[in-house]
């Protein structure tokens, strides 16, 4: 029976991605057109954090950079990768070699990340991630041709981490996906936790996907008696352990829950009423300053009524700042070769609504600063999304792993 | 030493009250296999429907939680009816391929649909407060209430679906005209009206599971489709179509789910399948099934 639903499934996986390629010929196209790919997860657990928003903030990054003004024309395509790498890579190579496609932007689940990464390399296009949350990005895997706008494992760990271990939490238990994502969040944090003084008692491996229940899960978490219980989740699955958690009163005793990748969609999903208290760190919300809030309010409606996540507004930043790169250089040379379009990129400083001031560095690493924020409580909550208190703000040069650590080959040349 | 009895206790208890989804979810596979020949790919969105409705009466007329475990059902067992009707009543006579590939297409549609209008992040239903009077607790012994209902719940849903199918007159019209249906047509029985709302109860049971399944998980369009595989796990290892080994399995592998959680946490889902692996080997029909 399995057997005939994982046939199924897999034929029924591929003909969704025909349908999403446009049919547009590389040779009709413009030498003075810029045609931004956004790849993306169109139908399942990440569509609300990335999805058609991301779309959405790319369309309003190439209107506010007035980038027509300068003869430069700007086409915008998007298409779901279903979080599988295979699909990624096939939608990948044919927006560039049929389609024309000078640059691909926000692309989440690191697996299908690093596939596009490799490929935009050997094809010397640009690579703007802002979904994905694997570190090897900036680290083993660093290329020439690519830039991790938004958030990244070590990040997350630094940041809810090292914040839970200096509130007090200093013993652990991990609740992690078994598959990469979740062991290298592990890792990440684990490191974090040993090097200020803390101990990790134990942790379960659960499996990915299909999870649905944590209870028996958080049950041995709290056995083990650990101040903090990590979810190295994401998702559903994160959505699902706080949801249990709150049912089975687990924080009840002191115990902390740390949900170490929580977007602002799976509070909303969860509600304040559940939600109240937990710690997490983002890179950027709505509600932080004026600019942020300038920056959402021009954004209008978003599909489903939703607020923008960081990896929505990652994308209209990137973009941005790849554009005025574009106009600086011109379109014909950004074109040519993708590594110099990114040089361009690193060479200049950016500045936006939606994170500010900040900088790229040789690995292809985006500096900004990342925010530490708690859920607030129903009661505090003044309006619909209002839902953060910032709790510390991580200073751009110590929100990312130190450029010598990552390991990258374009910072040893 | 009795610390550690209460905290085994309590896994496996929470593996049982699983176990209840399960053994709702596998029993109207069953009764719809059993009694259509139809292998019901639709039964996960039907269960994630269920949860969509309840959460729509609330949210969009106010109707709480006690209501929506009728109306939700009904109103899901409806568009069941709508879809035996218009399509599935005109695969009867060919093989189950066809059958099994028009419900996953629809199921594909109907999760493509849920998740283009509410998103894919999911949507949040709380069990009603008073459930909190049922909380189990001694020492580190806790079982929230919410469960302890639904495994009360799905224990006597199973129990009254059987007792109907086997021991009630209209049951034994549903045997025979799984039989021989032309002679039951004979006796002046209206056996397509019988097909349709046997498949509508069927879908009405996935949809009374997800308003159940509500609280506990998070209300989202692939909320079926992660519990679809197991339970189809489920059907295989009772033996297909058989009522009773669906309702067993479903609380036995909620049983193993709950052991397994604890001794070994990242085999919790490939158990079933090995049990179904050993189950075919052994006894290809099912537990329960007849060769």
């Amino acid at each position: 029976m399995s057997v005939n639903r994982r046939t199924l499934l897999g034929a029924a996986a591929t003909a969704p991605v025909w349908g999403a390629l446009p049919y547009r010929s590389a040779r009709a196209q413009a030498a003075n057109t810029i045609r931004i790919g956004v790849l993306n997860d169109q139908s399942a657990l990440y569509r609300d954090i990335s999805g058609p928003g991301s779309t959405q903030c790319v369309e309003m990054a190439v209107k506010e950079s007035g980038i027509t003004q300068s003869g430069i024309n700007v086409e915008v395509v998007q298409a779901d990768h279903q979080n599988k790498p295979d699909v990624g890579s096939t939608v990948a190579r044919q927006w560039f070699d049929r389609d024309g496609v000078d640059v691909i932007v926000d692309v989440p689940t690191s697996s299908v990340a690093l596939a596009v990464n490799t490929l935009t390399r050997e094809r010397n296009k640009v690579f703007l991630n802002s979904g994905a949350a694997t570190s090897d990005l900036t680290g083993s895997a660093c290329s020439p041709n690519t830039i991790h706008w938004t958030y990244d494992t070590y990040m997350l760990a630094n940041g809810t981490g090292g914040a839970m271990v200096r509130a007090g939490g200093n013993t652990w238990f991990f609740i992690t996906a078994d598959y990469a994502f979740g062991h290298a969040l592990e890792r990440d944090t684990t490191a974090f936790v040993t090097a200020a003084g803390g101990r990790v008692l134990g942790g379960v491996r659960t499996p990915f996907p299909g999870t649905t229940d944590f209870s028996s899960f958080l049950q041995q978490a709290q056995r083990s008696r650990a101040r903090v219980i990590g979810l190295a989740n994401a998702g559903g699955d994160t959505i699902n352990s706080i949801k249990q958690a709150a049912e089975f009163r687990i924080t009840r005793g002191g115990t902390k829950l740390a949900g170490l990748l929580v977007f602002i969609t799976d509070v909303h999903s969860l509600g304040l009423e559940v939600a109240q208290g937990l710690v997490l760190t983002e890179t950027f919300y709505w509600d932080l300053n004026d600019r942020t809030r300038a920056f959402t309010q021009r954004l209008g409606n978003m599909p489903g009524g939703l607020r923008p996540s960081m990896v929505q507004a990652g994308c209209y930043s990137a973009v941005l700042h790849y554009l005025k790169a574009v106009k600086e250089m011109g379109a014909a040379a950004a074109k040519a070769s993708g590594a110099e379009a990114v040089a361009k990129m690193k060479a200049m400083p950016a500045d936006d609504d939606a994170f500010g001031q900040g900088t790229i560095r040789a690995d292809g690493r985006k500096i900004h600063p990342a925010y530490l924020f708690e859920v607030k409580q129903p009661s505090e909550s003044k309006g619909a999304w209002d839902y953060y208190k910032l709790v510390a703000t991580i200073p751009a040069d110590e929100a990312f792993r130190p450029l010598a650590q990552g390991g990258c080959s374009l910072v040893r040349s | 030493m009795l610390e550690d009895l209460l905290f085994n206790l309590q896994l496996v208890a929470l593996g049982i009250s699983n176990g209840a989804f399960y053994a709702m979810l596998s029993l109207g596979l069953a009764v719809i296999f059993g009694m259509l020949n139809v292998i019901n790919f639709a039964h996960g969105a039907q269960f994630m429907m269920g949860a969509f409705v309840a959460w729509l009466l609330l949210t969009q007329l106010g109707i709480g939680y006690w209501p929506s475990l009728l109306l939700s059902p009904l109103i899901v067992g409806l568009v069941g009816v709508a879809m035996e009707r218009l399509m599935i009543a005109r695969l009867y006579k060919l093989d189950h391929l066809y059958g099994l590939l028009l419900t996953f297409g629809c199921a594909l549609v109907i999760e493509g649909l849920f998740r283009n209008i509410f998103g894919s992040s999911g949507q949040r239903y709380s069990a009603p407060r008073e459930f909190q009077a049922l909380d189990l607790e001694f020492g580190d012994f806790f079982m929230p209430g919410y469960r302890v209902w639904v495994l009360i719940a799905g224990t006597t849903i199973c129990i009254a679906t059987w007792l109907v199918i086997e021991k009630t007159k209209v049951g034994s019209y549903l045997r025979a005209a799984v039989e021989r249906p032309q002679l039951v047509q004979a006796f002046g029985i209206n056996v397509p009206l019988m097909m349709t709302l046997t498949y509508g109860a069927g879908v009405a049971l996935a949809a009374l599971a997800g308003v159940l399944a509500a609280p506990v998980y998070s209300v989202h369009p692939a909320m079926g489709a992660n519990f679809i595989i197991t339970v189809f796990a489920v059907v295989v290892i009772g033996g297909m179509g058989s009522i009773l080994g669906a309702i067993v399995t479903g609380f036995l592998l909620g049983f193993v789910q709950g052991v397994t959680d604890v001794v070994y946490s990242e085999a919790s889902q490939t158990v079933v399948f090995v049990i179904m692996a050993i189950v075919l080997l052994t006894r290809p029909a099912g537990l329960f099934g007849r060769a």
